[in-house]
């Protein structure tokens, strides 16, 4: 190697060198790929949350109409002393409409006052007949009562209906229009907070409609899941750690967990249909059904982390109560299991955000139902509460899409405090060896 | 099946039976525990087992085998009385149903259940109500009397044999034993529910459909007449366009999954300081906690609807129910399980192979590029393969986003539907269980199954093979 070769053959490091600036705009873009990765899932999250807030917050406030009803039993069809039957069954709807058409006396064709009856939810009747009928006392005096306002009107009113658009593309005309702004001007409109949201069932009306029933449906179908699938999952977990001997059939056990917590949950469902519904002859639509179901879905989440769980447990707590005499299920119970349980736990709590969170395998067990009446029990009719968000999802009405994305909030704040929970009983609970 | 209205009499009811049972098991515990400490006058020193267990022994001997009973004889009770009720019915009214015996005994249940008034049938079918209830109400009682008796014959001979020498602690672990191995076998139970249910109903409809018109056919239309005289709805049962239309959805939900995925994964693994991992990654762990119920709304009426505005603006005519809008969101939501799954591999990656290329002078691009990634690809390929089962079996955002309609295409922004939509579609509202109808969802069912198993297992056979590798 002499100086000469040195002059005519460049550099190594001069070669190195002449590439550095590529090299590193090749490590900017890099890191530049990363960074826009993660900004995509960002923004698509804020994106997502911004639409559905934006969408569903009204559906916790509501347009009210002020009534003054004048509870004249004569109209409401009733003699003096009145008997349940007969308050049941009394002309509420009638009163209604009779003190609509004295607040707006120029109405008087006949399709002009089924318009105005319009503006007024159905429910209103109800409202009053559940008033007089815990209240008979009030015949005969003159009541104010605030009743929800159509559906067509809370769109309005909450801006999502354009006034400016011609008449025949909107569904609220200029007579209701104008009805409206002189109920406005007699400070009759009101924006309240839509309790009946929380309180009511499905309905076909949206003014009426509410998530009661499907949250429900929802409590029933976690506890019998919890009920089930805690329990078995421990136990499968317990004895896959502490006993199982290493041989084919434990082994096909470990492959069957692992294989099952990524089968599609409509498999499930189709299990649950064949299984429980045709074999067994389980009542359809009920939350003991699809309590099972979810079990099987969600047992190899609580499994998986439960093993984990006592996993952590270290051998030596084994060990000292083997030493003294405990028998292997004692070390278990009164060692091992306390000590793994915050772990299993969170499992628990996160497998059931799950089950809280899936539709798909329960569509096919008729969980999929127009569900009125709050269910009682595990084997009364009922939906859950993502069904009812995908029920609501397919309505057609306008202010079915505030009542989903209002649903949807629910579900949501219900998962955030599930694995808020999750995460206080790792941080708390969970022992660090 | 807890309890059915029709079902008062005076005999207990089923939940109050089995009430009775649990607090017997518990009286059973106190006697038995009683009984261990008496024996030895109080020295629970000189017992071979606890007390508590002496308890735990009389309880369960108090406890199970009437607990069984009760449990055989409430699956069967309403099978064998609806069976003795049928046999009684006079033939002519099985023949009037057209000889079909389940109208029948619907029949017969609504009028015990008052859901229709016995007077709009015929006084033979009020006549079986009768007996039905009759026969109902003596199980009842049966049942009850014989569960008691054997949990008292039980709790009386357990606690007879507690005594100083009694080895109950070995036969109440051994209960418990027997109990962990039952739990832990259920999950093989379900996969071979799961495969049974499934195959049986698809042989039954591959026994109506040619097996190969249902893989390669290319219509799917499964509206079958009602009556055998219509007209143009003889059902056809092409699978090709479903199969299509899954894979065209999953593909677009992984060209949006993978790279954002991969790369949120590399960044955050090999850039990002640990304040901003400590962020950025539970905020990716959300988009997997989000219901898909909830996603499918988003995909229907935001995404779908601003795919559609934009393909107008630019001269593109866009189905409403288009598959790139399914997709696209299907992929968000499958970016978690990419990014958790790459992100594991790439940190089992030794740390001696990057400093081995960093000794050579390369950046931290090249190192992840030529070094880190190649030597962590087939555990990124059993991600993508479990991301892709994933997007294969996703119910919620196709039933919601993509259509019904069955078109053989590969446009993306044409409406198609999948494989999990139909399911959906077959099975729910009314269904009777022979038609070919129903029957082709367990068919697109076996299909579902079989193929998320295949991927699943290809997935999880790469990943262990790939952790053994790499921790040597």
């Amino acid at each position: 190697m002499g100086a000469e070769t040195n002059s005519t053959r460049p550099r190594t490091i001069d070669i190195v060198n002449a590439g550095m600036a590529k090299r590193h705009a090749a490590e900017w873009r890099f890191r530049l790929y990363g960074k826009l990765a993660i900004a995509a899932a960002m923004l698509f999250l804020i994106f997502m949350f911004s639409s559905i807030i934006y969408k569903g917050h009204s559906a916790f406030v509501q347009t009210f109409i002020g009534l003054d009803i004048t509870l004249n039993p004569e109209k409401l069809g009733l003699g003096n002393h009145p008997d349940k039957k007969a308050l049941a069954a009394a002309n509420y709807s009638g009163l209604v409409k009779s003190t609509l058409r004295d607040m707006f006396p120029d109405v008087t064709k006949r399709k002009d006052k089924r318009k105005l009856y319009k503006i007024v939810s159905t429910g209103a009747s109800y409202q009053l007949a559940d008033l007089v009928k815990s209240n008979p006392d009030l015949i005969g005096t003159q009541i104010k009562i605030w009743v929800p306002a159509d559906d067509e009107i809370d769109m309005l009113m909450k801006g999502y209906i354009d006034r400016d658009l011609p008449e025949s593309d909107r569904r609220v005309n200029d007579q209701q229009i104008a009805w409206i702004d002189e109920l406005a001007s007699q400070n009759r409109l009101e924006n309240r907070f839509n309790v009946g949201f929380f309180t009511n069932g499905d309905s076909r009306d949206a003014e009426l409609a509410g998530i009661l029933a499907a949250l429900s449906g929802s409590f029933f179908t976690l506890i019998v899941t919890l009920l089930l699938a805690f329990p078995l999952a421990v136990a499968t977990a317990i004895y896959l750690e502490e006993f199982a001997p290493k041989n084919r059939w434990t082994d096909l056990i470990e492959v069957n967990i692992n294989n099952l917590a990524a089968v599609p949950s409509i498999v499930f469902g189709l299990l649950g249909l064949a299984l429980f519904i045709n074999w067994f002859q389980f009542p359809r639509s009920a939350p003991l059904v699809g309590g099972l179901v979810l079990t099987l879905m969600t047992l190899p989440t609580i499994i998986i982390s439960s093993r984990a769980a006592l996993k952590m447990v270290p051998n030596a707590i084994r060990d000292a109560a083997l030493a003294i005499g405990a028998s292997k299920i004692q070390m278990i119970r009164h060692h091992v299991l306390p000590l793994a349980l915050p772990g299993m736990l969170t499992g628990t709590i996160i497998g059931m955000a799950q089950a809280l969170g899936e539709s798909a395998p329960l569509l096919m067990i008729g969980m999929v139902a127009f569900i009125v009446d709050v269910p009682t029990s595990v084997v009364d009719p009922s939906t859950v509460l993502p069904v009812q968000i995908f029920l609501w999802a397919d309505s057609p009405e306008r202010a079915f899409v505030e009542k989903t994305s209002g649903a949807i909030m629910v579900l949501l704040m219900f998962l955030v405090a599930m694995n808020t929970i999750a995460v206080i009983v790792r941080k708390k609970l969970e022992r660090r060896w | 099946m807890l309890t059915w209205p029709f079902l008062s009499g005076d005999s207990m009811q089923p939940t109050t039976l089995l009430l009775v049972l649990i607090v017997m098991a518990f009286i059973a515990y106190q006697l038995g525990m009683r009984r261990s400490l008496a024996v030895v006058g109080g020295k629970a020193t000189q017992l071979h087992s606890l007390p508590s267990y002496h308890g735990s022994f009389v309880a369960l001997v108090a406890f199970i085998p009437a607990f069984l009973v009760f449990a055989v004889w409430q699956g069967f009770e309403e099978t064998v009385v609806t069976h003795i009720v049928i046999s009684d019915l006079p033939a002519e009214i099985v023949a009037q149903e057209q000889g079909s015996i389940s109208l029948v005994v619907s029949n017969i249940k609504n009028i015990v259940s008052g859901a229709v008034s016995a007077s709009d049938l015929s006084p033979v079918l009020q006549q079986a109500s009768d007996q039905y209830l009759a026969l109902l109400a003596k199980s009842k009682a049966w049942l009850t009397a014989v569960v008691l008796m054997l949990s008292l014959a039980g709790l009386f001979a357990a606690w007879r044999a507690v005594n100083k020498d009694a080895r109950t602690r070995n036969w109440v672990e051994k209960v418990i034993l027997v109990f962990l191995i039952a739990s832990s076998s259920i999950a093989v139970l379900t996969t071979l529910g799961i495969i049974l249910s499934v195959l049986f109903e698809s042989v039954r409809f591959f026994g109506q459909v040619p097996f190969a018109d249902f893989m390669f056919g290319t219509t799917w239309s499964p509206q079958t007449a009602l009556r055998s005289d219509q007209v143009g709805s003889s059902g056809s049962f092409g699978a090709i366009p479903l199969f299509v239309g899954t894979l065209l959805i999953s593909f677009i939900a992984m060209v949006v999954a993978v790279p954002i995925g991969l790369m949120s994964a590399i960044y955050l693994s090999e850039y990002a300081t640990p304040r901003v991992r400590s962020i950025v990654k539970p905020l990716l762990e959300i988009l997997a906690g989000i219901p898909t119920v909830v996603y499918g709304f988003f995909a229907a009426l935001t995404v779908a609807p601003l795919i559609r505005g934009v393909g107008a603006n630019i001269g593109l005519d866009v189905a409403s129910e288009s598959a790139l809008a399914a997709g696209l969101v299907m992929g968000i939501m499958i970016i978690p399980f990419i990014s958790s799954l790459s992100d594991d591999v790439i940190n089992a990656v030794p740390q001696a192979m990057r400093d081995g290329a960093y000794a050579l002078g390369a950046t931290q691009s090249e190192t992840l590029r030529k070094v880190v990634l190649p030597a962590a690809l087939p555990g990124v390929i059993a991600g993508i393969l479990l991301g892709v089962s994933r997007a294969i079996g996703e119910t919620m955002i196709v039933v919601m986003a993509a259509g019904l309609a069955a078109n053989l295409t590969l446009n993306p922004l044409d409406a198609v539907t999948t494989v999990t939509v139909q399911i959906v579609t077959l099975l729910t509202g009314d269904q009777e269980f022979d038609s070919a109808k129903t029957l082709a969802a367990f068919a697109l069912g076996l299909m579902l199954f079989v193929s998320t198993l295949i991927l699943n297992i290809i997935a999880l056979y790469v990943v262990r093979k790939y952790r053994e590798e790499i921790s040597v």
